[in-house]
């Protein structure tokens, strides 16, 4: 598979001096969902926030390295950003569903994107619920605030706003941590079929949904990638004895 | 030991609900006041009279109109003024300014906020209305549009401080909500943060607005102080007199009792009523809206 994203030595440091990212490099293939684990602390936040650009409105002290994608460096200041994150989207860990209804929720990225026809809205709001698998709960009440929607629900929707801009990248952290088992089953299973169109990027809750959803699994530790490779290997017989102490449950 | 505990605790509850009950019976006490010594206006003077044009104390002409429309007018365009600036301060102070400048600019607000007013109105005469007068070319500068510009300028520091801690409180992953969507910083704040914000942005203007209803010595300093009908827009340029202007200016040389001083009370009354309307509206609407993100949040 070909490689979407390419990092290359990328280190980061806050404004407080906390050097977060050490020195990391990896590649992260298309079609395919890649799973970002370790315990807390270790980065993968910071990672996700460097590939969208949003840190550029926290204050950080120091980034060197690259991010190619598709072969472009989108660390270098030239870059379109508003563009990029359109073409790399973002759910969070606490679902932010914005002051608005359903609907507009879905649409706001669109019409921000200057796509103002209705009925392409309204094809983009059906396609996108169906692909967060929350179409058929929500379709009569679309215009209801999305505050009133169950936590699992709004996390669904958020998912789906990031769709609705038909992304390539989808980054997502600690998606389902706030969720009911059968929530967060739903969540996972959408993403196996998201990843048959988008590169996933996916920062697990747990190392038992890391272990569930990877294809490829990056172990990060205090800033740190220990190790890198095949989910199955990095969750069965991994290199490094770090990584298998913290599979096993050893720590963290 | 336990009994005194109970004792101490027992005393400190009374005491608190004692102050508590006490701002209740003030605000009452004070009311009592007005309607005893505002009422009697009532059967003194016709109702024609009082809903007449003409304010003329010595000859008997007690016409209140221009000085309601007159309070009206002032208080509207500082609202005009310390509306937009206001916000427009509090947007920059907690969404685009970086941090060194805020921490310059919000104790700069909050110091704005506590100037005296005299003071203010002090550099309204000496300043802004020879300025308005020789821009607008007009034959005094001491217009209502002076007046609203100075009340609109005490209000500012009100509206900036409440508002921008309104703003401050909308969770970050909001913002970063709309940006990861791709929204600029314009539209997020447009979109997103104020929205969010809304309760607190309205209590801030209607604190604002309050304060600017009630302000007495800067108006009485730089409006001019004509008790005219205030109604056209052109009214704007020239003098008028405010209700609070009118019973500070006065008071003091009143006859205690007569139907001039039971007058005086009587605008005071419709001050105090105005500005209980503004302040139970706003409230209403903060609490409904309140009321409305707690039940979908629960
Ligand atoms: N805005 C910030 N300013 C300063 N330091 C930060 C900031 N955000 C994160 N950090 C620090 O960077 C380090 C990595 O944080 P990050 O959020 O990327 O970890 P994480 O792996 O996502 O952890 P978790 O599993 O808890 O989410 C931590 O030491 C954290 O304190
Ligand atoms: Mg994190």
């Amino acid at each position: 598979m070909a490689d979407k994203i390419i990092i290359e030595n990328l280190s980061l440091t806050y404004a407080d001096g906390v050097e977060s990212l050490r020195n990391i490099s990896l590649n992260v293939p298309e079609n395919a969902v890649s799973v970002l684990f370790g315990p807390a602390g270790g980065g993968k936040s910071t990672l996700l926030r460097c590939l969208n650009r949003l840190n550029d409105l926290t204050e950080v002290r120091a980034s060197v390295g690259r991010i190619l994608i598709d072969g472009e460096n989108i660390l270098d200041p030239k870059t379109d950003v508003i563009a990029l994150r359109r073409k790399v989207g973002m759910v969070f860990a606490r679902p932010v569903v914005l002051p608005m209804s359903i609907r507009q929720n879905l649409t706001y990225g669109l019409e921000l994107a200057g796509e103002n026809r209705k009925s392409r809205l309204d094809e983009a709001v059906e396609r996108s619920l169906k692909l967060a698998a929350i179409w058929d709960e929500i379709k009569d009440r679309l215009d209801d605030p999305a505050i009133a929607l169950s936590g699992g629900q709004q996390q669904r929707v958020c998912l789906a706003r990031v769709l609705a801009l038909q992304p390539e990248i989808i980054l997502l952290d600690e998606p389902t941590s706030g969720l009911d088992p059968i929530s967060t089953g739903k969540v996972e299973s959408a993403l196996q079929e998201l990843k048959k169109e988008y590169t996933v990027i996916l920062v697990p809750h747990s190392v038992q949904q890391a272990a569930r959803t990877a294809d490829y699994a990056a172990f990060f530790l205090q800033g740190e990638l220990v190790e890198y490779g095949e989910g199955k290997t990095i969750f069965t017989t991994p290199r490094e004895k770090r990584t298998e102490d913290y599979v096993t449950g050893r720590f963290g | 030991m336990e009994k005194t505990l109970n004792w101490r605790e027992f005393l400190i509850t009374r005491l608190v609900r004692a102050s508590g009950y006490s701002a209740i019976v003030f605000v009452a006490l004070i009311f009592f006041f007005l309607l005893r010594e505002g009422l009697p206006t009532l059967g003194e003077v016709p109702i024609s009279t009082l809903l007449s044009l003409r304010w003329y104390p010595i000859e008997n002409y007690f016409g209140i109109l221009p000085l309601v429309t007159g309070s009206i007018m002032v208080t509207l365009g500082a609202t005009m003024v310390a509306v937009p600036f206001g916000i427009g301060t509090a947007v920059y102070i907690s969404e685009i300014a970086p941090r060194w400048m805020r921490e310059i600019l919000k104790p700069l607000v909050e110091l704005l906020g506590g100037l005296p007013s005299v003071v203010l109105g002090f550099l309204g005469i000496l300043v802004l209305s020879p300025f308005v007068r020789t821009l607008l070319d007009l034959p005094t500068g001491l217009t209502a549009l002076t007046g609203s510009l100075l009340l609109g300028g005490i209000a500012v520091p009100t509206v900036v401080s409440i508002a921008e801690d309104a703003l401050d409180s909308v969770p970050r992953s909001y913002r970063e909500g709309a940006w990861a969507l791709g929204a600029t910083r314009w539209q997020t704040i447009w979109r997103v943060t104020l929205p969010a914000a809304k309760s607190g942005v309205l209590t801030a203007i209607m604190l604002g607005v309050g304060r600017a209803i009630g302000e007495t010595m800067t108006v009485m300093m730089v409006t001019g102080n004509a008790p005219v009908l205030a109604v056209t827009p052109g009214s704007l340029f020239s003098p008028v007199r405010t209700m609070t202007a009118t019973i500070a200016a006065e008071m003091g040389e009143v006859a205690n009792g007569s139907i001039h001083y039971h007058t005086l009370f009587f605008i005071g009354m419709v001050l105090f009523i105005i500005s209980l309307a503004v302040n139970v509206a706003a409230s209403s609407v903060v609490f409904r809206s309140k009321q409305r993100a707690e039940r979908v949040l629960s």
